[in-house]
């Protein structure tokens, strides 16, 4: 590996670079074991919480740009991050804190449009806010408001998901249509002038996985794909899961709009974040009583079968033209500030 | 809202695909290598997995047709020299900026402050020099036949208009004359071309005839979606076959609903009045004869190198880069000590890599597995 000197823009895009800087610079020097494993919420098995389950916490800080965009604003997005990360761990989401970090010269109009969306999501959500943090910085520093939440959520007794339990056999479902908050934002960004709105998918997703897991008590692996989209995730779990995952092109749900302006752009959408979907990986004999319960649900519509654990390890795409070739853990930024 | 099913084109049916490969199969009895020579046919091939389907006796290669790729090391440098002079504006497509000149690049440059501008044509480099009366605005011109015309058609308007300060450095190239030097690179015996389909647009599928006289080489021209390039496989495929029977070599055009015998005759006018043909060095291949463009006549003071003075030392490829193999057909990708390790898309070592439509981006990207 060549020595990085200077962090890039590059190793915050959830893709191999950052890994490298999360595994070698920043665990290591905090290493235990909660922390290495890494999940999308930490379970802290030993605080006593009698017959409630173990609790999990998370936290997530969201730098995105532009702040409102069609289908959510940083407000919406730093709820939903947060209480999908202790969805996908089979959490409860409970408790919310807030900080905030506000660039001097923001406007309070703009302020109150945030907290209010913080708040609707919130009750959304079921969670609550219970505690926060606001700091003021000079104009010019971070592109208007950076926001930080982190979430406290309960794991009942009896789920038990992780990345690194797919097993051969097992069935890859996603909830919905892939990449289309990244483009929403894409567009947003550019000021691209394109023919249909396309709207970020940002939502809290705890009441869907509860669906889920009533479904199906025992998945496997819950992952919502954000930052890198659904081919890292996907590459994050076979890696940890020490299988293959081979996932059919002409199964994977996206919108026709999301598919061709990626396309125009030269976007790969299994890279495009998103930010209101779940990937399961579950046993193959409830696969479909999986994707039954998605579908009951406002956010599972599209909620379809893609793919399969097994074969060769690593990640696979059987292309629509009916060739195969691999889905790698991608290089790079492929846009700053998603999320 | 729309819904979420895929939709799936005629020129992508799995079933047609299959089909295909049968008849490419039912000819492909003995081992052949077929070569494409465009940067969009490199990543098609690669991102639809279509080597996964062939028989193992069809080898497709992938020749130079990368234009950012073929661009000597020495005019990289050249280019960043420009960047570093005051007062001079460098206008580029944005697959220049992360390509290693000898000590530098663009992207460096940049981040050190250099006025470098990413472009989508040369219409945006004349605007900003119109805009910037006060500036040498540097047109970094890469590409092949595709590109050249719109260059061109921007240099007769900068003309016209008095930007006197619009500058080119006319670095793109001719694709026959390379193909010419493909098909006699003694170590590697070809079977056919798979002819550019944008670049055939342009010059039309007559420009490949003497391929197919001269040097007995099978040329099919071929589009972008899965089943045109199967189709070209297997007509080249097929006449591969013939060959040994002894039936001459032809052209065969399979994107009629793009490419004419002629071309476009405007585009093709407007290279003659602004061009004229001289030697072009290729990366990694050498000098091949009339490949590339000199500024002619009352156009020639918009050629950069004519404007400013940019003298730079001789250039060395750095040590273990096999790009010009690769570009040749000589080896692939992972044949590279290089590729993987010390050269990845992040931290590129040779252009292949650097270019999103060079054969070992579009290898690294699309068929490397890494697990």
């Amino acid at each position: 590996m060549n020595e990085e000197r200077i962090i890039k823009l590059a190793h915050g895009s959830g893709g191999r670079l950052m890994h490298e800087l999360v595994e070698e610079t920043i665990v290591e020097r905090l290493a235990n074991p909660i922390l290495s494993a890494l999940g999308d919420s930490a379970e802290l098995a030993d605080l006593q919480t009698g017959s409630l389950g173990r609790i999990a916490f998370t936290t997530d800080s969201y730098v995105v740009q532009p702040l409102f965009f069609p289908g959510g604003d940083i407000g919406k997005l730093a709820v939903a991050g947060t209480v999908n990360d202790l969805a996908v761990a089979g959490a409860r989401p409970r408790y919310l804190s807030l900080a905030l970090v506000i660039e001097e010269g923001f406007a309070i109009a703009d302020l109150r449009r945030v907290l209010d969306s913080v708040a609707v999501t919130a009750r959304d959500a079921g969670v609550r806010i219970v505690t926060g943090d606001t700091k003021v910085v000079e104009r010019g520093a971070i592109g208007g408001l950076i926001v930080n939440t982190s979430g406290v959520g309960v794991v009942p007794e009896g789920v038990r998901v992780g990345s690194g339990l797919a097993e051969d056999g097992d069935a890859v479902i996603v909830s919905g249509t892939i990449g289309d908050h990244e483009t929403a934002i894409l567009i947003a960004r550019e000021a691209l002038k394109v023919a249909e709105t396309i709207e970020s998918d940002c939502a809290p997703v705890g009441r869907l996985v509860e669906a889920v897991l009533d479904a199906c008590p025992d998945v496997h692996v819950m992952r919502d794909p954000t930052r890198g989209g659904l081919g890292t995730t996907l590459n994050e779990i076979a890696f940890a899961s020490n299988v293959g995952v081979t996932i059919d092109e002409t199964r994977i749900p996206i919108r026709r709009e999301v598919n061709a302006i990626c396309d125009i752009l030269g976007f790969d959408p299994i890279y495009m974040a998103n930010e209101g979907k779940v990937v399961v990986i579950a046993p193959s004999v409830r696969a479909d009583d999986v994707v039954a319960a998605m579908r009951e649900h406002p956010l599972g519509k599209a909620a379809a079968i893609i793919g399969r654990v097994g074969g060769r390890r690593g990640v696979y795409l059987r292309t629509e033209v009916g060739g195969l070739r691999p889905i790698v853990m991608l290089e790079g930024v492929q846009l700053p500030r998603i999320c | 809202m729309s819904d979420a099913a895929f939709e799936v084109s005629g020129l992508r049916s799995p079933e047609g695909a299959a089909a295909l490969i049968e008849r490419i199969r039912s000819f492909a009895i003995r081992p052949i290598a077929l070569m494409e020579v465009c940067g969009t046919h490199t990543v098609a091939i690669s991102r639809f997995g279509l080597r996964s389907m062939l028989p193992e006796t069809v080898r497709l290669l992938s020749g130079p047709g990368c234009p950012v790729c073929v661009t000597p090391l020495i005019e990289i440098d050249r280019a960043i020299h420009a960047a570093r002079m005051p007062g001079v504006t460098v206008a580029t497509f944005g697959d220049m900026m992360r390509v290693p000149g000898s000590r530098s690049s663009l992207e460096a440059e940049r981040a050190g402050g250099a006025d470098i501008r990413i472009v989508y044509g040369p219409a945006d480099a004349l605007a900003i020099a119109e805009k910037s009366r006060d500036r040498k605005v540097v047109f970094l011109g890469v590409g092949f036949e595709t590109t050249s015309p719109a260059i061109a058609a921007t240099i007769i308007e900068a003309d016209r208009r008095g930007v006197e300060n619009f500058l080119v450095l006319p670095f793109f190239k001719r694709v026959p004359p390379a193909l010419e030097a493909l098909a006699v690179v003694p170590e590697r015996r070809l079977d056919g071309f798979i002819c550019p389909g944008h670049v055939s647009v342009i010059i039309g599928s007559n420009a490949y005839e003497p391929i197919a006289r001269r040097h007995g080489i099978p040329c099919a021209v071929a589009g972008f979606e899965p089943l045109e390039i199967l189709a070209a496989v297997a007509a080249l495929a097929e006449q591969a076959s013939g060959r040994a029977a002894g039936r001459p070599a032809r052209v065969e055009n399979l994107y009629r609903r793009a490419v004419t015998e002629e071309g476009n005759r405007r585009a093709q006018e407007a290279i003659e009045e602004v061009y004229e043909i001289r030697d072009a060095e290729w990366r990694g291949i050498g000098t091949i004869p009339e490949s590339g463009h000199a500024i002619r006549g009352r156009y020639a003071a918009c050629d950069a190198r004519e404007a400013l003075d940019l003298e730079v030392p001789a250039a060395e490829e750095p040590p273990g880069c096999i790009c010009g193999e690769i570009m040749l057909g000589l080896r692939l990708p992972d044949d590279c000590p290089l590729f993987g390790t010390r050269c990845t898309p992040r931290d590129p070592v040779g252009p292949c890599m650097v270019s999103s439509e060079g054969a070992c981006a579009a290898f690294h990207r699309y068929e490397r597995s890494e697990h």
